[in-house]
């Protein structure tokens, strides 16, 4: 299992776990986190699992890179920043232990 | 070759036709809602399908859902240019005398993205909730005003006046005028075979009537403060506040119509859905928390656009057919929406679905719905409101249904009101 953060927008922070393999699309949805949409199943197909990478984790994760299909959908998303990614395209492998992301107001 | 025979297909005879003879591109099948039965077939037997002739000429249907998501989210290979066809399975034409709106749903990136991205911003979440308590008091009215024991016709009293008034809401729209937005909604997307407008020449002479009232509006916005109504934060932001006059016309009419026929026809297809399925109006009037969970099966349900289409930039093979360069592609949504490989129990209307927006019918990819959660929000507050007031919407009669193959219409939808 990996742990993960969610924050929301008015500062709650929850701890969350997840099986290897799943990304963190699946840590906020198997557990309840509210805020995350994921309308379409995880496909990077419909934006609605926005969530803003925590600065001190960016370069782990990784940001968006210009021209695929994630920062073509996130251009169009509220509140969009250099810290943006779509949850479903967060693989949870070992070395993700302890990440946190902030989850926006509103998704879409 | 005449475009349709309004003959009537039954179960047998649908069962029993080769497979290459089923064209889907008919618009009685969608009128007598035997169209289901096609895509069943399609689906089972040949879910990527050729239709060599039809009155819109050669056509691929896709019909399941994964191969509709795959073609959907592949816009490199799959274009929406209106130049190539554009977005329906009728091609756009350049009709001489007809009045050219460039809209970003039928165009590819970059310019679809530059254009998308000015307007998004108009109907962003954090907006909606600025434009929510107005919606809402506008929405109790209409119902309120509404006759109860008595029947009457729920399309035009409830479903049109309440798309109307969000539109009007959302351009702050001089409220007497409001049925005028409807009128545009339609003209724009008329062809003179339709009735709703005579002649190309007289749909341009309503639009340029519309480009000026809306010109009008502009222009006084852009001098006053900045409001939160779409025509004054379009004037105002940096992004759109210089754009062409034409371009902005584009967009405008782009947001009536995207959210006019669409929105409409949910509000009717609910009633209808929920007066079928007894058991899941007895759920909602039980527990009306349901409300959230069923806006997005009503969306499903109804698929209020059966399609979008796709023209083919290069080969590609999908479900092990191969598409040629220049082909035209439909993604059949209303298919897609009833594949039970995907969606669990699929021909039923449930709502407390566990995952009801994994649905295709807001498409996906960069041209996904812009209005989609502005079209949810206009929903929730209808059935809450209508929860509050009435025990049941009972349907009275025989619905009627639109000729169309792109819209899926509810024309006439007979009612009678109880009160709780
Ligand atoms: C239940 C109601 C609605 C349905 C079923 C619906 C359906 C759709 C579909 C199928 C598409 C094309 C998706 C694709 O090609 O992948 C679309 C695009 C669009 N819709 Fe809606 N729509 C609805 C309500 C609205 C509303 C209320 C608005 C008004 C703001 C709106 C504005 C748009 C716009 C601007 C686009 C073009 C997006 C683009 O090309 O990037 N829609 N809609
Ligand atoms: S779940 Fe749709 S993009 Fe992530």
């Amino acid at each position: 299992m990996v742990k993960v953060t969610f924050v929301s927008s008015d500062g709650t922070r929850r701890e969350v776990e997840i099986a290897e393999g799943e990304t963190a699309r699946e840590a906020a949805l198997f557990n309840g986190v509210p805020g995350i949409d994921g309308d379409c199943g995880g496909a990077c197909a419909c934006a609605t699992c926005h969530v803003h990478v925590d600065p001190t984790w960016i370069d782990k994760v990784g940001r968006l890179k210009e021209g695929e299909a994630e920062a073509e959908l996130l251009q169009f998303a509220e509140g969009a920043s250099e810290y943006s990614r779509l949850a479903c395209q967060i693989p949870m492998e070992a070395a993700m232990e302890g990440l946190v992301l902030h989850v926006p107001a509103q998704q879409y | 070759m005449s475009i349709d025979t309004m003959e009537l297909d039954t179960a047998e005879k649908i069962a029993a036709m080769p497979i290459d003879e089923i064209d889907v591109s008919r618009p009685s099948l969608f009128q007598q809602d035997t169209i289901g039965l096609f895509f069943d077939r399609l689906r089972k037997e040949e879910p990527v399908h050729y239709c060599r002739e039809s009155h819109v000429g050669p056509f691929w249907s896709i019909t399941k859902f994964d191969d509709i998501m795959a073609v959907d989210t592949n816009h490199k290979v799959f274009s929406s240019e209106a130049k190539l066809g554009g977005i329906a399975i009728q091609d756009m034409h350049s009709v001489e005398g007809a009045l050219e709106l460039e809209m970003f749903i039928a165009m590819d990136p970059p310019k679809h993205d530059q254009q998308r991205k000015a307007v998004t911003p108009a109907v962003a979440p954090s907006n909606l909730l600025l434009l929510e308590p107005t919606i809402r008091e506008r929405a109790c009215q209409i119902l309120d005003d509404l006759p109860i024991g008595e029947e009457f016709d729920w399309v035009d009293k409830v479903s049109i006046e309440l798309t109307t008034m969000t539109l009007a809401t959302l351009f702050d729209f001089p409220w007497e005028e409001r049925r005028k937005l409807t009128r545009w909604s339609d003209v724009t997307t008329a062809a003179p075979e339709t009735g709703i407008v005579a002649s190309y020449e007289a749909r341009r002479e309503e639009l340029i009537e519309c480009a000026m009232y809306f010109k009008g509006l502009w222009d006084q916005r852009v001098n006053e403060p900045p409001r939160n109504d779409l025509i004054s934060m379009m004037a105002h932001a940096p992004a759109t506040k210089d754009m062409p006059f034409l371009e902005f016309l584009g967009n405008l009419l782009l947001l009536i119509v995207g959210g006019n026929d669409t929105t409409r026809n949910s509000i009717s297809g609910g009633v209808l859905a929920l007066n079928q399925n007894p058991d899941e109006y007895r759920k909602l009037n039980d527990d009306p928390s349901l409300i959230t969970s069923m806006v997005p099966e009503i969306i499903r349900w109804q698929t209020p656009l059966t399609h979008m289409r796709r023209t083919a930039l290069q080969e590609w093979e999908i479900g092990g057919k191969q598409i040629k360069k220049g082909d035209k592609v439909v993604m059949w949504y209303l298919s897609g929406n009833r594949d039970d490989t995907v969606i669990d129990q699929a021909d039923r209307f449930i709502i407390d679905r566990k995952n009801p927006r994994h649905h295709l019918s807001f498409g996906y990819g960069i041209h996904r719905c812009m209005g989609n959660r502005l079209a949810e929000l206009q929903l929730r507050i209808i059935w809450e409101e209508i929860h509050k007031r009435f025990a049941k919407v009972e349907v009275t009669g025989q619905p009627e249904r639109l000729y169309s193959t792109l819209v899926r219409g509810i024309t006439k939808l007979p009612v009678r009101l109880h009160a709780r």
